[in-house]
């Protein structure tokens, strides 16, 4: 009994809150929706939520792990959407018991895989261009994507009317889609604690210096790419059967701000943060929708659009760094649970991770900083 | 003849492009980054003439490129200055914000549906059977002036050469007693007036403007800024007439016309990857 009460110690539990979280989430709703005392419009804003974690989710393993800008998420979404609306509606006709869960699951495999594909080709530019290029290149994706899918013909893909798909059966949608997250976090989670995620995490910081260190830059890249892709792909299917119609127009630039706004408000590179954010941003503006109507619903985006440039700025402005230390979040949350910090160094258990972000530039530029403080020491006041 | 109307069209959107991708570049080139608002202050500069058009059209030209100009100085000293020296990452995602927010307050301000704003009747030149646009012939003109004037501001004046100073080595620069701040200011301000004047002159191609008006012919002079070299004046000029004929061609074969965006931003992405440099930019060292 000791034993496993010291296990139990030792285990860190901030590594499972998000699974803790999720399955509470599906224990719950998953009697009541079964029980038939979940309204309608619960069960889709359930949907929608769990939709939106995967989005965020996957966006967050590109510009929060890998540092780079996606903007053509919504592109990647339009693939699996399309292409699992697509198979779903082949295999209507030789699936026509109800309760089948086989055309979905196939549906889900191959938008997802194809999505993937698609992260795997925009992946190879990115070994070659970073930063505002990349960003502009996957902007160009997600246009490229949405144009082609809008001009198909009717007998494809639907044309600029859009795809009918079958719409999965209602009641158990959304906890398909929890377990979706569930399994997106399993691996997400995994990749970024492993070896590889913390080779991610160095080419972030430092593309020169990792490569340096004999990191595979390409391969790690790509992989970055693939996965986040992979899962926009997936939900894409999840959104077809959730909407039981695609349109091309829905994936469009904004939709990918949108997922951008919910990975930027979680704090990039904090899986905890990101579901957070994309249930708290998804029931915000699900309860909005109805209240706000006409001129006032972009109200919402105003605020968003602030609240984007004023996180940003708080969190990276150079100027902010000292006030940035000594009130922060964690600090404040350290400060309520573990009054002592001492006692962390009793816990063989414990290890702690050194940080990764290594002030290059600081490093490197202390002789012109020295130089310049002394021939001009006016300079800093001017500016 | 065909052809040649084409053609005629595609400069004359390419002029607005190029006009679009000189304050690209010259942004680009010095402050280090992809300011995504500068296709939204085109959109201010619009309605900001539709504003004062009651008035007097010329005042209402100046207008809009004053308070472009002053919108551009705000944007850069609230937004992107703080964060001068950090990740580019959170850079371009505050650029994006800001675009948001400009977006957002038209759409609050002016509503969604789109605006008539009729400057001038131009008229139209007659040379045989071709007629062009005096439209088009004051945007070339125009642009032309410009693109000169530019390259001999940053050639031959103090401040221009200071721009090129901070645009190849900021800490250099510094040191040689160049207020980065003053001159990444001034860069804004300039790139941000040319907006405003390449808006009057698509109002003057197409009379009509919502808010949203401004992002697709920034993203796309963006790309133009890209093919002609980014941080390259003349390769602005060139990328921009290049992508205006590219898409009036697009635009004039029927089975390519709904796909013109897509073959686009193809071009764009061949030529980041084949030479991301441009047609005629500098070749650029990573160093640590």
């Amino acid at each position: 009994m000791k034993n496993l009460a010291v296990t139990l110690k030792k285990v860190k539990w901030k590594h499972f809150i998000n699974y803790i979280a999720i399955a509470l989430v599906i224990a719950i709703f998953t009697p009541l929706s079964l029980g038939g005392s979940l309204p309608l419009t619960s069960r889709l804003l359930l949907e929608k939520i769990a939709m939106n974690i995967l989005l965020a989710l996957s966006l967050s393993l590109v510009v929060g792990f890998l540092g780079e800008l996606s903007l053509g998420h919504a592109g990647f979404m339009c693939i699996g959407a399309y292409l699992g609306g697509k198979v779903a509606l082949l295999l209507e006709t030789n699936f026509n018991g109800d309760n089948s869960i086989v055309p979905f699951i196939l549906a889900l495999i191959v938008g997802a895989a194809v999505a993937g594909l698609f992260g795997f080709i925009i992946g190879l530019p990115a070994l070659r261009l970073k930063g505002d290029y990349l960003a502009i290149v996957t902007l160009a994706f997600g246009e490229i994507v949405k144009t082609v899918f809008e001009n198909s013909s009717e007998g494809t893909f639907g044309g600029p009317k859009g795809l009918k798909t079958p719409r999965f059966d209602n009641i158990y949608l959304f906890i398909i889609g929890f377990f979706l997250v569930l399994l997106c976090i399993f691996i997400i989670q995994n990749l970024i604690r492993s070896k590889h995620g913390r080779a991610i995490t160095a080419i972030r910081d430092n593309e020169i210096a990792a490569r340096a260190m004999g990191i595979n830059v390409t391969k790690y890249k790509l992989v970055g790419f693939i996965v986040s892709a992979a899962f926009a792909g997936a939900a894409g299917v999840f959104y077809s059967f959730a909407n039981n119609y695609v349109r091309a127009s829905v994936f469009d630039y904004n939709y990918s701000i949108e997922i951008l706004i919910m990975v930027v408000i979680g704090g990039m590179g904090n899986l905890t943060g990101t579901i957070c954010s994309a249930v708290a941003v998804t029931f915000v503006n699900t309860k909005l929708q109805t209240m706000l109507t006409g001129d006032l619903a972009v109200l919402k985006d105003i605020v968003y659009a602030l609240i984007l440039v004023v996180i940003i700025i708080y969190n990276n402005a150079p100027a902010l760094k000292g006030f940035r230390e000594k009130y922060n979040f964690r600090n404040l949350l350290n400060k309520l649970f573990k009054p002592k910090s001492s006692t962390d160094k009793d816990d063989e258990g414990a290890w702690h991770r050194v940080p990764t972000k290594i002030a290059m530039d600081e490093v490197l530029s202390i002789d012109l900083k020295v130089v310049e403080s002394t021939m001009n020491p006016d300079k800093e006041d001017k500016s | 003849m065909d052809f040649v109307l084409t053609l005629v069209n595609g400069l004359s959107l390419g002029g607005i492009y190029a006009m679009i991708a000189l304050g690209y570049t010259m942004v680009y080139g010095i402050a280090k980054m992809l300011n995504f608002a500068h296709g939204d202050i085109i959109m201010v500069g619009g309605y900001t003439v539709l504003i004062f058009l009651s008035i007097n059209p010329i005042l209402a030209i100046v207008a809009s490129m004053i308070f472009c100009l002053l919108l551009g100085i705000v944007v850069e000293k609230v937004a992107y200055k703080p964060l001068r020296g950090a990740s580019p990452l959170a850079v371009l995602i505050t650029a994006i914000g800001v675009s948001y927010l400009l977006q957002s307050l038209a759409l609050i301000i002016f509503g969604a549906q789109p605006e008539y704003v009729i400057i001038a009747d131009l008229g139209v030149l007659n040379i045989g059977e071709i007629s062009i646009g005096y439209n088009t012939i004051i945007t070339l003109v125009s642009t032309v002036i410009i693109m000169i004037a530019l390259t001999l501001f940053v050639k031959y004046t103090k401040i221009g050469r200071a721009m090129v100073a901070v645009s190849e080595d900021k800490d250099a620069a510094r040191l040689m007693g160049i207020n980065i701040n003053m001159i990444i200011t001034i860069t804004f301000a300039i790139g941000s007036s040319l907006a405003a004047l390449a808006g009057v002159f698509s109002l003057l191609k197409v009379p009509t403007i919502t808010p949203t008006y401004g992002s697709m012919p920034g993203i796309k002079a963006f790309t133009a800024a890209v093919i002609g070299g980014i941080g390259s004046i003349p390769g602005a000029m060139v990328g921009g007439i290049f992508l205006g004929i590219v898409e009036c061609i697009c635009n004039s074969i029927p089975e390519l016309a709904p796909y013109t965006i897509a073959i686009e931003f193809l071009i764009l992405i061949v030529i980041l990857l084949v030479k991301p440099s441009g047609i005629l930019g500098k070749k650029r060292r990573e160093k640590v």
